[in-house]
């Protein structure tokens, strides 16, 4: 009974979503034929603007963002007690002064002032001594694989010459990385405590993620001023939302059974958090904590942006020359140094339980490795004054990649030059161009009839509703016209990267040898930090959407080949039998059991790649798009807030909207395929 | 009959009902049936459940997985809000109490130990056991020594300094028994203690828990799927069945006289010799009939049954002052041993 009523209901409907599509269509091609008709509709909106001025020259959502920035560094914000010009100072004064005191250890050496108006200049730690400790702390944690892993990370630094940004990069990342921590896990615990907290924190954390980078450059460098102070403080923001998630996430599946353990012994609530709840997420919380790690890293160039120097710094700084092996070498640099960070905190969560003692131990005995760990930096370090080699890896014996790396672009661009540039120009002509004056040519109240269609399809009202809020703010901010460059740059970049990668996923799933050697080459072009993409790109097609597309689609070609694959092996090996010994062939499989099976999969895998491209994208208005990324970029260099929060917000809007739209059409796949 | 001493631990029409409203639900209505519950979209866990549990016993809470069994044993211990009801402790209703006041008798007068043992992964098992003590804020010399005298009760000292991930099963939860004995509770809660673990341990632990109760003598709760278990450790067992307590009593009651076919089910599995006492199969002494002997009342037939058989004659049967107060035949003991009800 209950089926066929399924069935006639399901043909009742089976015409509606066809007819409103058509319907649309129709609409929308009306209004454009008649273009000149109905100019309000074709034309994109100007910037929404009012009379009525509150807050000073507030007259538009721009402006208004800008006028509270203003209102807050002036001297009539007060947060109780301070004003809060002398609370972003106070919190400045936090920062800045650790900062110093790593820095100086690390990197630049303490200078000591002596009687007389002169100053003694101590050495900072000694290249030689840190290499030697972290391959012992390596080897301590786990094996001499990783001992040997590490040494070369770090020699890597030395003897490319990179000792000395590395060490300042590392000072901000020391400093950034346990503000994150803790503060992400307080934030976390209070999520966790408060559920009408954590309902409160949920959407500005999907926001604070989605919103890219530079955005947040705009206010954090109004309020804190270019140096690394904003530069940490950017950071920190970037890297915190990870850790409250993960924190809130950890102490929800901690075993209901230690929580009633708890109550029955009666703690308090304070003994339940941090005697008992704390201790037994740890593992979890080990997990937002190398996750803070990875993402501070992540920053590390786009923060030099507002003042961090370092290898953040060199990069940005070959960019510029254009030389791409300094580039590429600093690249790495930061790549590497993610890689011991990881690689050690990951080893120091899973170590081996420490062997149970039959004697209590001394402070001596338990703090041995310590005080030799010290001891070895103490006396390197003093042996630097007086013999060169351990103050710094000798400059003549310093290797450079760069001359190589120049030569090949340069071998490049003169063999293959004309190849190149035909490619380039077909692309460009016959794709980019066409699709680009077709969205740009597409009447808005056409593209929001669109949205709020598939919002309904996809699913219903509230789907519906917030998708056509998100474009609403692109409108009346006045982005639209830019905002329509983003989707096409991010379009074709993300169909262009999904077709390349799901081959590559297809292909790879059916050797396993391929698999292995494809799933090391994803994960470093993961790792690499995303201006490095930019560097050979810009070199061999010089700046302009070409070049931006060619980076992105790189950028954002990992998720896209992760997912498929995952989306395949899946799959039970059951089915897979099940179609063989129907007398499927090879190409019926793929075609008819496994991609059907993988399509969620494989449509979350184009969700990522989409958020990928849109961060890229971002940064590929260094190398002159003319998108919401270049508005950002602009809006960073006049620090002006208002224009960057906007442009900022609407590329989070327009990450919002595929999101949703996209998850919500895998959700309802998978629904239907009863997995 | 002698008048007998209040219960330690005893609950009155205790309610747990899952869904909205279900306070107001049970105050407007009376003779609540399944059919009540679902038109109201509420989910019956626990039922009008009355326990009473003596000092000194052990009282075991004996139902199949989703009979609300362990949910009734949270109420008791408040760990989960009953809907409607009394939870009376040493004379208090542990509902009205504060939440600092729940604490205070948590901390000294409750232990409960967990199905999957609930050790702290970074604690050693000097520091597991100690933990109750050092919640309450006893200083580390005191903690550490009452802490011992437990570890060694339960058979684990030499391993004071092991983490819980070095210890098989039955030694984990050895540390969890102690854990939940450091503080000398007056009630000691026991959820599902030995379900985790394998046949073979679990028989040692049963052993074990037996050897311990010996020596401190606790007024116990204990939640357990398996009859044979409760049979095995029970003074009292009360069978739940959704939610509802179906029958309280004596294993050898619940084996002479099952509520209902839902308990005669388990009971058919038994073994009756192991249950059944001669006072329950004994008929009248007759006067001038010769015996072969002479047993106590409260002897399981399974412990006479050789020494009877053998003899070929009827045993008297005689109360704890040595009255003889029916006699046992070969015929009786028989039956126990080869037929099932």
């Amino acid at each position: 009974m209950n089926s066929t009523v399924g069935l006639s209901s399901r043909h009742k409907f089976a015409y509606t979503w066809p007819l409103a599509w058509g319907v649309a269509f129709t609409v929308v091609a009306f209004i454009w034929i008649g273009g000149d008709l109905w100019q309000w509709a074709v034309k994109a909106p100007k910037e929404l603007t009012w009379k009525v001025e509150a807050l000073g020259s507030c007259t538009s959502v721009r402006l208004c963002v800008t006028g509270f920035f203003k209102f807050m560094v002036s001297n009539d914000a007060y947060i109780f007690p301070w004003t809060f010009k002398e609370f972003t100072r106070f919190v400045a004064a936090c920062i800045e002064f650790p900062y110093q005191i790593i820095r100086s250890f690390l990197a630049s050496g303490f200078t000591i002032p002596l009687s007389g108006g002169e100053s003694w200049q101590s050495p900072p730690i000694s290249w030689l001594g840190l290499t030697v400790v972290l391959t012992a702390v390596a080897y301590r944690l786990k094996d001499w694989k990783l001992a040997l892993m590490v040494f070369l990370c770090v020699a890597y630094l030395a003897v490319f010459g990179n000792w000395e940004s590395a060490a300042i990069t590392l000072s901000s990342i020391a400093v950034a990385v346990p503000i994150g921590i803790v503060f992400g896990a307080l934030i976390g615990i209070l999520g966790y405590r408060y559920e009408k907290f954590e309902r409160a924190i949920t959407p500005i954390l999907d926001l604070m993620q989605t919103v890219p980078i530079f955005a947040y450059l705009v206010p954090v460098l109004f309020l804190f001023g270019f140096g690394p102070v904003s530069a940490v403080a950017a950071t920190v923001i970037y890297a915190m939302p990870p850790m409250v998630r993960i924190t809130m996430l950890a102490l929800k599946t901690v075993p209901l059974e230690i929580k009633e353990f708890g109550k029955m012994v009666g703690c308090t609530k304070r003994q339940m958090t941090w005697r008992v709840l704390i201790p037994a997420a740890a593992p979890g919380l080990m997990v937002g904590v190398n996750q803070v790690i990875m993402l501070s890293l992540n920053m590390v160039i786009i923060a030099s942006m507002i003042g961090a120097g370092g290898l953040g710094f060199d990069v940005l700084a070959s960019l510029r020359r254009q030389a791409i092996g300094d580039g590429l070498e600093a690249g790495i640099a930061i790549t590497l140094i993610a890689i011991v960070l990881d690689r050690l905190t990951q080893a120091w969560a899973s170590r081996s339980p420490a062997p149970h003692h039959e004697t209590k131990p001394t402070l001596l005995q338990k703090h041995k490795n310590l005080l030799l760990a010290l001891l070895i930096l103490a006396g390197t370090t003093a042996i630097s004054f007086v013999a060169p080699f351990f103050a710094q890896w000798p400059e003549q014996f310093e290797i450079s990649t760069g001359q190589f790396w120049n030569d090949l672009i340069k071998w490049i661009n003169i063999n293959f030059f004309d190849e190149l540039e035909a490619v380039k120009v077909f692309l460009l002509l016959n794709v980019l161009k066409p699709v680009k004056a077709f969205l740009l040519a597409l009447p808005w109240p056409g593209v929001l009839l669109f949205l709020a269609l598939a919002g309904l399809q996809l699913g219903g009202i509230r789907l519906a509703i917030l998708v056509v809020s998100c474009a609403s703010f692109i409108l009346i901010t006045g982005q639209w016209t830019k905002a329509m460059i983003t989707v096409y740059l991010c379009g074709i970049s993300v169909i262009i990267a999904a077709m390349i990668g799901i081959t590559i996923g297809v292909i790879a799933s059916r050797y396993p040898v391929l698999k292995r050697s494809v799933l090391v080459f994803i994960d470093t072009l993961q790792t690499l930090p995303s201006f490095v993409y930019l560097l050979p790109v810009v070199m061999l097609f010089r700046v302009g959407d070409f070049s931006a597309m060619v980076a992105v689609v790189l950028y954002a070609l990992p998720p896209a080949v992760r997912y498929t694959l995952y989306g395949i092996q899946q799959i039970s090996p059951s089915l897979i039998e099940a179609a063989k010994t129907s007398g499927c062939t090879k190409r019926q499989l793929l075609t008819k059991v496994q991609f059907r099976l993988a399509w969620p999969e494989i449509m979350l895998g184009v969700n990522q790649t989409v958020m990928f491209a849109l961060s890229m994208l971002v940064i590929t208005a260094l190398v002159g798009t003319r998108d919401l990324g270049q508005e950002v970029y602009i809006a960073l260099t006049k620090a002006d807030t208002g224009r960057g929060l906007v442009a900022g917000l609407s590329v989070a809007f327009i990450a919002i909207i595929t999101d949703r739209l996209i998850s919500a059409a895998a959700k309802k796949r998978k629904q239907a395929l009863g997995l | 009959m002698d008048s007998k001493p209040d219960p330690i631990l005893s609950c009155s029409e205790v309610w747990k009902l899952f869904g909205r409203n279900a306070q107001q639900f049970l105050k407007e209505n009376k003779n609540i049936t399944d059919d009540m519950l679902s038109d109201n979209g509420l989910i019956g866990a626990v039922r009008d459940a009355n326990i009473e549990v003596d000092e000194g016993e052990i009282f075991i809470i004996m139902g199949l997985s989703g009979s609300g069994k362990s949910t009734l044993l949270r109420c008791l211990a408040r760990l989960i809000e009953p809907t409607s009801g009394q939870v009376m402790f040493e004379g208090e209703n542990l509902l009205n109490h504060s939440e600092k006041q729940m604490i205070q008798i948590r901390r000294h007068k409750m232990g409960m130990v967990f199905q999957h043992f609930a050790l702290m992964p970074h604690l050693t098992v000097l520091g597991n056991v100690a933990f109750p003590l050092e919640v309450q804020g006893i200083d580390r010399s005191e903690r550490e020594n009452r802490a011992l005298e437990v570890i060694e009760l339960v058979g684990l000292q030499g391993r004071e300094s092991y983490y819980p991930r070095e210890l098989s099963g039955g030694q984990q939860q050895r540390v969890g028994i102690a854990r939940s004995l450091s503080v000398e509770p007056k009630i000691w809660f026991l959820d599902e203690p030995f379900s985790a673990l394998d046949p073979l341990i679990r028989r040692e632990m049963q052993d074990e828990f037996l050897r311990i109760q010996s020596v401190l003598n606790k007024t116990i709760v204990f939640i357990t799927h398996d009859f044979n278990e409760a049979v095995r450790l029970a003074d009292r067992i009360a069978i739940m069945k959704d939610g509802a307590i179906i029958q309280i009593g004596t294993p050898e009651e619940l084996v002479i006289n099952p509520a209902d076919d839902y308990v005669k089910e388990f009971t058919n599995d038994l073994s009756r010799a192991k249950v059944l006492s001669a006072r329950t199969m004994m008929s009248k002494p007759e006067p001038d009939a010769q015996v072969g002997g002479r047993v106590s009342s409260s002897t399981k037939i399974q412990d006479l049954a050789e020494d009877l058989i053998k003899s070929e004659l009827p045993f008297h049967v005689v109360d704890k002052d040595d009255n003889v107060i029916g006699q046992l035949t070969r015929d009786a003991v028989v039956d126990v041993l080869v037929k099932q009800p």
